[in-house]
């Protein structure tokens, strides 16, 4: 049942294909249907393949090389996708999710008139994403790297006449290059190292211990870097705000499920590499960590309902890094999963209240809104409760399995920054909930007079979304439950290595867990008492400490930082450069040349004299040249 | 006896060529051209070729020159010509003359002594030359016919008066 | 008993002359006359070598020679006199439409 899975990115590049070319004449119905069916075909066969993975129970990677690509020397990098457990994972989900974020756009697009050039872009990413998660080696993961950093950039600014959606997408394009650019040098370094760039090989080598630990944890860094630019932690995480700017089933898809989440697959496959050096692994936990709290108090004073939600993406994915970085891999991995469900969830349930307002985004004009969107509302409570780690939701289990490695393995830093955030979270998100759907109504009368629940098309991704968000966690059950139980961590098992069991025993493990859900609801009370009993709160709040309100609300000025220190003497050097050589060399050279040619051609127009007998001189001097040079 | 023949002609010819540089009279450079002419049918006489030399007098000096001749009078110039400015070319064009003569020199410098005149008389008749120009030279003899006649049919439009 | 090598010196010194002559003379009509004795010269040349080879070759093409020189001067002396009827000059300085 195996053998097709290298099927799995055809369907979704061949619906690119179709649609980049035919777009133009094919009708808005059929671009739907075939745009979602595509992603829906590539879903059933990953089903396929997966179940086949599991029943025949072979733990290496089933590799089919596709076509021989580059080929230099002794050095080979082929197009080949891998089939084992991570990469199917991935795939699944990203997938199983895109699927349901296409029929919502469906929905939610169906009056824009570039409705084409939307499914053709997000089938690409699909496809690129696909290759990113399935690449058997380094180099072609990379390719699918840039192709979701190429399809982010497309998205982001889609309505690019706007002028704040043109320059989003370029800064998302420019802060991810950055990132790549530490990615190749790590992918170089591996080369001269390694020898190859699979993963395979790269395992070999670090197994047989011939590198030496400095270079591991170069080229772990360097690598890391690029996943920094790309899932948006410090200090390349300023993109991923702006994106906001694109639609919001694209944010949903991309900015908070899969792309960026690429960086956590790819620590999370490169999994033997961070183990092996002590340096690596500390410095992608903390700056998990520190992102995952840093984000979450940008996250409590934006208005924009976008804004709080990108901001918690950059929050949860620091939970991830920190899983990644004290060596529980597993327990990022079922972060990433289980965030998956309840952020895309969020986003596509505040997408359908934007849609519902027309368009509005601000939450100080929204309120109360409990009563007319009857589907929304639940849903977007289930994904609030799940992020926010209450116990029997998926959150839960995900956040609990990554601070309880982080304590276990001794990294108690780490855990309280990861405690720290989680009150954050559910103070933000509940925040967002009670100023969007509870209390007054300070909704626009305009946008009240079209207030209207979102049609099927969308909210059905939001209920089998909800679902997932409650039911997904299950397959991570953690210790204290029973031995064993905890099936994704040993379906895991063949690629990542664990290498500390953790032995905290029983009652320290409950106590942790019990410290996560009194700090959920405490989070959770908190903002109830702000926003429900005693909305005043707030303001008296701000009122007396006006400094750190405005330092937090303008994001801690860090885009005005790194304007300043770069933006800046970058675009000033181009200007002085333009000036001083562009015009001045390069124009005056070509010039000149036009110019010399002119001047030629003026002075060789006196030979033309009208005379016979001066070309007869031409002719003779010819003559007595050819002569002589026959004569002699 | 040849020498002094081949001598007398050569100094009419050449003469008569630098005399023609020398006048500045179109009539009397037309004269020295006919002179000239005839002592090259002569030369060509020299060479065993009599049927050359005989056509070379009726037609160049014969007909060529009387056309010439008549144009000289349609022209008619009474004054002489002002003396032309003297351009740099002039002197470029008579250091290359002087230079070709020099290469002529070295191209048969040594065949001066070599006498390599055939012996025997062998006249070349005019029915050898029929023969061959009937049977090797057909095609072009055909096509010079052709190219007379355009020729005429060209000096007679070009000259003719304009609306009959 | 005359070496070739004289023909063909003369036959030389005889081009040159008429180049000469072509470069020097200020009207038209001489000028052509110089080219008559140009060809003249190729026609020495030319029967020389026929003498030289023991062939008429060189006698046939003599002849074809002969006759497109007629027809050319027939031709040429007709543009000549066209000319002169329009610009009442033969000199060939001042026919220099063609400038530039």
């Amino acid at each position: 049942m195996t053998e097709y899975f290298w099927l799995i990115p055809f369907f979704p590049v061949l619906s690119t294909f179709i649609l980049a070319i035919f777009g133009r004449s094919l009708s808005k119905k059929y671009v739907s249907f075939q745009a979602c069916f595509a992603v829906f075909i590539s879903f059933i066969i990953s089903l396929i393949s997966f179940i086949g993975l599991l029943y025949s129970g072979s733990h290496g990677p089933l590799i089919k090389n596709l076509f021989s690509w580059i080929k230099v020397g002794s050095f080979e990098a082929n197009f080949s996708l891998q089939l084992d457990r991570l990469s199917i994972l991935m795939a699944l989900v990203v997938t199983g999710v895109g699927f349901l974020i296409h029929v919502y756009s469906v929905g939610y697009m169906a009056n824009d008139r570039d409705y084409t050039r939307y499914f053709t872009y997000l089938n690409l990413f699909v496809f690129a994403m696909l290759i990113l998660v399935m690449a058997s080696n380094l180099i072609l993961m990379f390719v699918g790297w840039e192709g979701v950093g190429l399809c982010s950039y497309l998205l982001i600014g889609f309505w690019f006449e706007k002028h704040s959606a043109a320059n989003a997408g370029k800064k998302a394009f420019i802060v991810n290059r950055i990132g790549d650019a530490g990615f190749l040098l790590g992918i170089f370094f591996i080369i001269l190292n390694v020898g190859s760039v699979e993963f395979e090989a790269i395992n070999k080598t670090l197994d047989a211990g011939t590198m030496s630990s400095a270079m591991i944890t170069l080229i772990a860094i360097l690598l890391f870097v690029g996943a920094t630019g790309k899932s948006a932690q410090i200090p390349l995480y300023i993109w991923l705000p702006d994106a906001m700017e694109g639609p919001t089933p694209v944010s949903a898809l991309i900015h908070a499920a899969t792309m960026v989440t690429a960086g956590v697959y790819m620590v999370s496959r490169m999994n033997l590499l961070y183990v092996s050096s002590q340096t690596a692994a500390l410095v992608v936990g903390l700056v998990g960590a520190l992102t995952a709290v840093f984000a979450a108090t940008m996250a409590l004073t934006q208005n924009d309902i976008k804004r709080v939600l990108a901001y918690s993406t950059i929050s949860q994915i620091g939970y991830m890094f920190m899983g990644c970085g004290v060596g529980a891999f597993s327990a990022g991995m079922f972060h990433l999963y289980t965030h998956a469900f309840f952020k895309s969830l969020l986003f596509l349930a505040a997408g359908s209240v934007m849609h519902s307002l027309s368009g509005e985004l601000d939450m100080r004009k929204m309120g109360g809104l409990k009563k007319y969107l009857p589907l929304t509302y639940p849903t977007f409570l289930i994904g609030a409760i799940a992020i926010a780690g209450v116990p029997f939701l998926s959150g839960f289990f995900s956040k609990d399995a990554i601070l309880t490695s982080a304590f276990g393995k001794g990294h108690y830093l780490i855990w309280s920054l990861g405690i720290l955030g989680a009150v954050l979270t559910a103070f933000y998100m509940f925040r967002l909930i009670f100023l969007t759907f509870h209390g007054e109504e300070r909704i626009d009368p305009k946008a009240k007079e079209h207030l209207h629940e979102s049609p099927l098309v969308m909210t059905a991704p939001l209920i089998i979304l909800a679902i997932f968000s409650v039911i997904s966690g299950y397959v991570g059950i953690p210790v204290v439950f029973g031995e064993k139980l905890n099936l994704f961590e040993s379906f895991l098992e063949p690629v990542i290595q664990i290498p500390h069991e953790i032995h905290l025993g029983l009652k320290m493990e409950w106590i942790l867990i019990l410290i996560s859900v009194v700090v959920a609801l405490t989070g959770i009370y908190i903002a109830f008492s702000f926003y429900i009993r005693n909305p005043k709160i707030p303001h008296r709040l701000v009122a007396k400490f006006p400094k750190v309100y405005t330092l937090i609300s303008n994001k801690y000025y860090v885009d005005e930082i790194y304007n300043g220190l770069f933006v800046n003497p970058v675009v000033k050097g181009s200007e002085l450069v333009y000036e001083n050589f562009d015009l001045s060399v390069i124009d005056a050279t070509v010039n000149k040349t036009g110019s010399t040619t002119n001047s030629i051609g003026k002075a060789l127009s006196y030979i033309q004299t009208g005379l016979i007998k001066d070309y007869a001189l031409v002719f003779f001097i010819g003559a007595v040249i050819f002569i002589g040079i026959i004569i002699l | 006896m040849s020498y002094f023949l081949f001598s007398l002609l050569t100094i009419f010819c050449v003469g008569s060529i630098v005399g023609m540089i020398i006048s500045k009279n179109q009539a009397y450079n037309a004269l020295l051209l006919v002179l000239s002419f005839a002592s090259l049918g002569g030369i060509f006489g020299l060479l065993d070729a009599p049927f050359i030399a005989v056509v070379q007098i009726i037609i160049y000096a014969g007909a060529i020159m009387v056309l010439f001749i008549f144009v000289i009078m349609m022209i008619n110039l009474k004054e002489p010509l002002p003396p032309e400015r003297k351009r740099w070319t002039l002197y470029l064009s008579g250091i290359l003359a002087i230079v070709l003569l020099l290469e002529f020199f070295l191209a048969l410098k040594n065949t001066f002594n070599v006498s390599t005149l055939v012996e025997g008389e062998r006249l070349s008749s005019p029915t050898e030359l029929g023969r061959l120009l009937f049977t090797k030279y057909l095609w072009p003899f055909e096509i010079t016919s052709i190219l007379i006649i355009a020729s005429l049919v060209g000096a007679i439009v070009l000259v003719k008066k304009k609306g009959k | 008993m005359i070496p070739i090598s004289f023909f063909l010196l003369l036959s030389g010194v005889l081009f040159v002359l008429g180049v000469i002559t072509f470069f020097v003379k200020k009207d038209l009509i001489t000028m052509f006359m110089a080219i008559e004795v140009m060809l003249n010269a190729s026609n020495l040349a030319l029967v020389s070598f026929s003498r030289l080879s023991n062939s008429l070759d060189g006698q046939v093409i003599v002849f074809f020679i002969i006759t497109v020189a007629a027809a050319e001067a027939a031709v040429g002396l007709a543009i000549i006199l066209l000319i002169f009827k329009q610009r009442k000059t033969i000199k060939p300085e001042d026919l220099n439409l063609m400038k530039g």
